[in-house]
């Protein structure tokens, strides 16, 4: 497995369209690929946060603790990247990442993440976007569940 | 300052008999010497000019002995009346004579110079010893003021020449004087008014070189000193070597030195212009003799009052006074200088306060046992007078735990350190067993109370030799039976008043421990280690450090045994990605293409990636294999992915450092290499600079995707034929990695993982380690791991070891003495609450009804112990006995 089948996978993600190739060369060369078998966790929920994941191939579950213990909220597929919240955020992780089946990831350390929004505005930009719509999803979400409830006569 | 010796009563003192030896050799040389000088003149007016050989058969007298008296008593007495020779065999006689004085004189000569050397010698080792001993013996206060490097610089070179000049003290002058005066009587003997006038010069050299040197003395001692000081802060430089650098302030240390050293150039200087002055003038002083006998000598012989084989003969005398005067007025110089050292050495190592000069050798009641410490309204000040404790009176039964608690400063610290007896009483006193605490011997103290402070000093040796230093009290001494040679070492240490301690004997006192033999005293090091907590990281130390599988063959063997068992793990489907063995018949992709050809461990430089190109047995490998297209196009694609990876970063940019190839600042050479490259004229230096690029490249971790099977073929081929080919010379300094064998040059962690740990893998490293400490766990190879990093050097003065280490080491070092009390004076400050609490409850378990007194940081951690001291202000504020009840608790 080389970088240049890397930075093909690294261009399917949609964080990266419009990234040109060296750029992607870089990010592959200088970050660290991991295989995680079937079941492995990537990061757990209160840990420290040291980097970010891109899901090259493989898919991983993502759960929450509650009071009746861990729920799983959400299933993310390969071509996205996953705990880069925890970087831009400066805080513990907020959910635990676990490999549902064999993953390859490309870890990115943080340092090395925000060296590349710094040298990449590109990227600074489509994470941006990215965000942007992961809090339009959570409001549309939030608004609906809002809804429910009404209807629900809870509130 | 206290008195001592002049040199010349040191010198007498201390080889008064041998200095007579030597000299009764030399005074009976002097006959011999007179002769040589006499025969030259009977050959030449003898023999030679036929003076008694005037009819033919004429015959002399050889070695005829006859002593010329007085007529009044016996009158002329003949001895012995010799042989008659003719004129030609009493030639070959007297030549004969002439060679055979010759070579007796030089056998003498070889004789005492022999012994003066050794003389020399034996009185530096005598006086080196009595200097370190005086510094083991020097007040505290004392020792807080010198420099170590001074100190070192005076014992080691300035007595230096005192061990030249001893020989000659005496025995030199004598010697150069007898010759001096022979030559003198002889020349007057001859000819009184020659002889009257090489006499004057004489004394007027005598009188005026002297004077001309006391301004060179004055530069000498002047010199000394400058010296002394360049040492002493070369050694602040070293030892303040990190301050220096975190203030910034290198240029001012440079600036300071360059100060220094244009000083001493210009003592220097000034010295050579005085000294060669002196030096010509002198020889022209001596020239002017001869020009007077070759004037005024010539002169009589041409007048017939004096024959010429006198003239000649006083000629041949006058070459040898000179010499001997001359050496007199160098010995001269020689001695003051020496003098001058010899004080200024001996003025620094005679402060008051020193203990007492025979406290090396052990008192009967060095076995005697302490009870009770009892202090009496003890008053303790700083070097500066200013007050730590006041009107303590407390005693210290030596068998609970005691908490010293309070403010810091409050006079706990100062509590704690009286114990040390580094720090003098102003008032009031201390009794132990009997007597003063602080007129104990140090070997009676040293073995039963251990002190762990903050500030530790650690040897350069390793964490094993440190930890039983304490230990090394057990005096041993060399005895005359044992080997041969020891019965020599034995009668020079007597002769040079050295004591006759043997460093080579064991002199751990495992009695006092109550230990048993080497294996006995590693459990004890082990159980120390662990009640600190430094032993996980002796444990790391030992995986990390090189093993001598040669005298160790069952540690090599086990740990080889512990690698079968990791790689037999390491067959389980889950755990077959976390580590890429070192397998001789398939490529490595986690380790280098350098590491992949050469498929060993060596600790040699040259066999490192960055080195290995240059290597000549690696260039025929390469052409011989036919590697070198292979290794120019790797280059060429890694120079490429750079050059388009990293063209746009800044130079400083972080990467270059972590992930380059190629730094910065060659980019844009290698920018023309491709350049050139591409366009298919590359030259031979382009080449190599490729070529070397892919040595360094790693499959699994850079993912250039550089290894086709083809290469992969081709780098297997090229590196049997570097194992196969290699030169014998080559072949020592690398070990081939094989599974069944142990490999000397690779660390143990590398012997038991005998392959690479994965990059692809996720958490690999953590997951190896767990692995590879339960296989060692389970195979018992834990404690040789642990014995091995016990051999990790600890550096000067401990600084390889961290401040938290070499406190716990400090701990430890005082626990595995087992003492009957126990002080830890800040030792644990740099650590954390949670591990500070651990090992006062582990070591306070340890120390059961036996003494610990405790300095606490923090007061809360008082309740584990007997009894609890506050301190405040100097002053003891309470002392609390906690009720028996609780003590059930604990």
């Amino acid at each position: 497995m080389s970088i240049h089948s890397e930075v093909d996978l690294l261009r399917k993600i949609p964080l990266f369209a419009n990234i040109d190739t060296a750029k992607l060369k870089l990010l592959a060369f200088t970050s660290e690929r991991l295989a995680f078998p079937a079941g492995a966790i990537l990061f757990r929920e209160g840990e420290r946060g040291d980097s970010a994941y891109l899901i090259l191939s493989g898919q991983v579950d993502v759960a929450v603790n509650s009071p009746n213990g861990p729920v799983s909220v959400a299933s993310i597929k390969e071509h996205n990247i996953v705990g880069e919240m925890a970087l831009l955020g400066d805080m513990p992780r907020t959910a635990t990442i676990s490999a549902t089946e064999p993953v390859e990831a490309l870890k990115i350390k943080k340092d090395q993440f925000f060296q590349m929004l710094r040298d990449l505005p590109q990227m600074t930009l489509e994470i941006m976007r990215e965000l942007a719509v992961r809090l339009n999803n959570a409001n549309k979400e939030l608004s609906a569940a809002h809804a429910r409830l009404r209807d629900a006569g809870l509130k | 300052m206290s008195a001592h010796q002049t040199l010349y009563q040191y010198i007498w003192k201390h080889s008064r008999r041998e200095q007579l030896t030597i000299l009764v050799i030399a005074l009976l040389a002097q006959p011999f010497y007179f002769m040589t000088l006499s025969l030259p003149k009977m050959i030449i007016n003898g023999p030679i000019q036929g003076k008694g050989f005037d009819e033919p058969g004429a015959t002399q007298r050889f070695l005829q002995i006859v002593f010329d008296m007085p007529d009044w008593l016996v009158g002329k007495w003949v001895m012995f009346e010799g042989y008659a020779l003719e004129r030609l065999p009493y030639l070959l006689a007297l030549s004969l004579s002439f060679l055979a004085l010759a070579g007796f004189n030089g056998f003498l000569k070889f004789l005492v110079n022999t012994m003066k050397g050794r003389l020399g010698e034996r009185l530096l080792r005598r006086l080196r010893f009595e200097l370190i001993d005086r510094v083991l013996r020097f007040p505290p206060n004392h020792v807080r003021r010198v420099k170590q490097s001074e100190i070192a610089s005076m014992v080691k070179d300035e007595v230096e020449p005192l061990g030249g000049f001893t020989g000659d003290a005496i025995v030199w002058p004598v010697f150069l004087a007898g010759q001096a005066l022979t030559a003198m009587v002889f020349i007057v003997v001859q000819n009184f008014w020659l002889g009257f006038v090489s006499g004057s010069i004489v004394v007027v050299q005598a009188l005026v070189i002297p004077r001309l040197r006391k301004p060179i003395l004055k530069l000498g001692k002047l010199r000394q000193l400058q010296a002394r000081e360049l040492a002493g802060r070369v050694g602040e430089i070293v030892d303040g070597n990190a301050d220096i650098r975190i203030q910034g302030t290198s240029n001012w240390e440079r600036a300071e030195i360059v100060g220094r050293l244009a000083r001493i150039f210009e003592i220097r200087f000034e010295l050579y212009q005085r000294k060669y002055f002196v030096k010509s003038l002198n020889n022209f002083i001596a020239q002017l003799t001869p020009f007077i006998f070759y004037a005024a000598g010539g002169y009589f012989v041409i007048a017939g009052q004096l024959d010429v084989g006198q003239l000649v003969a006083v000629i041949i005398a006058y070459k040898d006074l000179p010499g001997p005067i001359k050496e007199l007025i160098d010995w001269d110089l020689q001695r003051q200088d020496v003098e001058i050292k010899y004080n200024q050495v001996m003025d620094q190592f005679h402060p008051e306060g020193m203990t007492e000069p025979d406290a090396h050798v052990l008192p009967p009641e060095a076995h005697e046992s302490l009870d009770t410490i009892d202090l009496k309204s003890v008053t303790v000040a700083d070097d500066a007078g200013f007050l730590l404790l006041e009107n303590i009176d407390t005693q210290i039964p030596l068998n609970q735990s005691v908490a010293a608690v309070g403010p810091s400063g409050g006079g706990k610290e100062a509590f704690g350190q009286i114990f040390t007896r580094q720090f003098p009483l102003k008032d009031g006193s201390i009794r132990a067993g009997g007597g003063e605490f602080f007129a104990l011997h140090e070997t009676v103290v040293g073995k039963q109370i251990a002190y762990a402070g903050a500030e530790a000093y650690f040897f350069p040796t390793g964490i094993k030799e440190n930890i039983l230093y304490g230990l090394r009290t057990s005096t041993q001494s060399v005895t005359s039976e044992g080997k041969t040679g020891q019965k020599r070492q034995l009668r020079e240490m007597l002769r040079t008043g050295n004591p006759t301690f043997d460093a080579t004997a064991d002199w751990i006192d495992y009695q006092a421990i109550g230990a048993h033999g080497a294996k006995d005293v590693l459990d004890r090091i082990i159980d120390a280690l662990s009640f600190v907590g430094l032993e996980n990281d002796v444990y790391q130390f030992g995986l990390q450090s090189r093993l001598d599988a040669k005298a160790n063959k069952q540690v090599a063997q086990r740990i080889v045994d512990a690698r079968l068992a990791l790689h037999e793990q390491l067959e389980h489907a889950e755990l077959n990605t976390l580590i890429e063995r070192f397998d001789p018949a398939s490529f490595n992709r986690n380790a280098s293409i350098a590491e992949n050809i050469l498929f060993g461990a060596s600790s040699d430089p040259v066999f490192m990636p960055q080195n290995l190109g240059r290597l000549a047995h690696f260039q025929r490998v390469v052409a011989e294999e036919g590697l070198e297209k292979l290794l120019v196009g790797m280059g060429r694609s890694i120079a490429e992915t750079m050059i388009e990876l990293f063209a746009e970063l800044p130079a400083d940019h972080p990467f270059f450092d972590e992930y380059g190839f190629i730094p910065s600042s060659e980019l844009p050479r290698f920018q023309q290499i491709t350049k050139r490259a591409k366009s298919g004229n590359m030259t031979y230096d382009d080449r190599a600079s490729l070529s070397a690029l892919p040595l360094s490249y790693v499959d699994a971790r850079h993912r250039l995707g550089l290894i086709t099977p083809e290469i992969r073929e081709r780098l297997l081929a090229a590196r049997r034929t570097f194992a196969e080919t290699i030169p014998p010379d080559l072949k020592s300094k690398i070990s081939f990695y094989d599974e069944g064998t142990y490999n000397d040059s690779a660390s143990i962690l590398d012997n038991i993982l005998l392959g690479r740990v994965s990059y692809g893998a996720a958490q690999a490293q953590e997951r190896v380690n767990v692995l590879i400490r339960e296989i060692l766990d389970k195979l018992d190879v834990r404690d040789l791991i642990i014995e091995a990093g016990l051999n990790f050097n600890c550096g000067a003065a401990g600084k390889r070891l961290s401040t938290a280490q070499r406190q716990k080491l400090s701990l430890a070092r005082a626990l595995i003495k087992e003492p009957k009390l126990l002080i830890v004076n800040g030792a644990l400050a740099n650590l954390d609450d949670e591990q500070k609490t651990q090992i006062v409850q582990r070591v306070l378990n340890h120390r059961k009804s036996r003494a610990t007194l405790w300095i606490l940081t923090k007061d809360d951690l008082a309740s584990l112990f007997d009894r609890t001291l506050l301190f405040e202000q100097g002053r003891l504020k309470s002392d609390t006995v906690r009720q028996p009840v609780r003590a059930m608790a604990v």
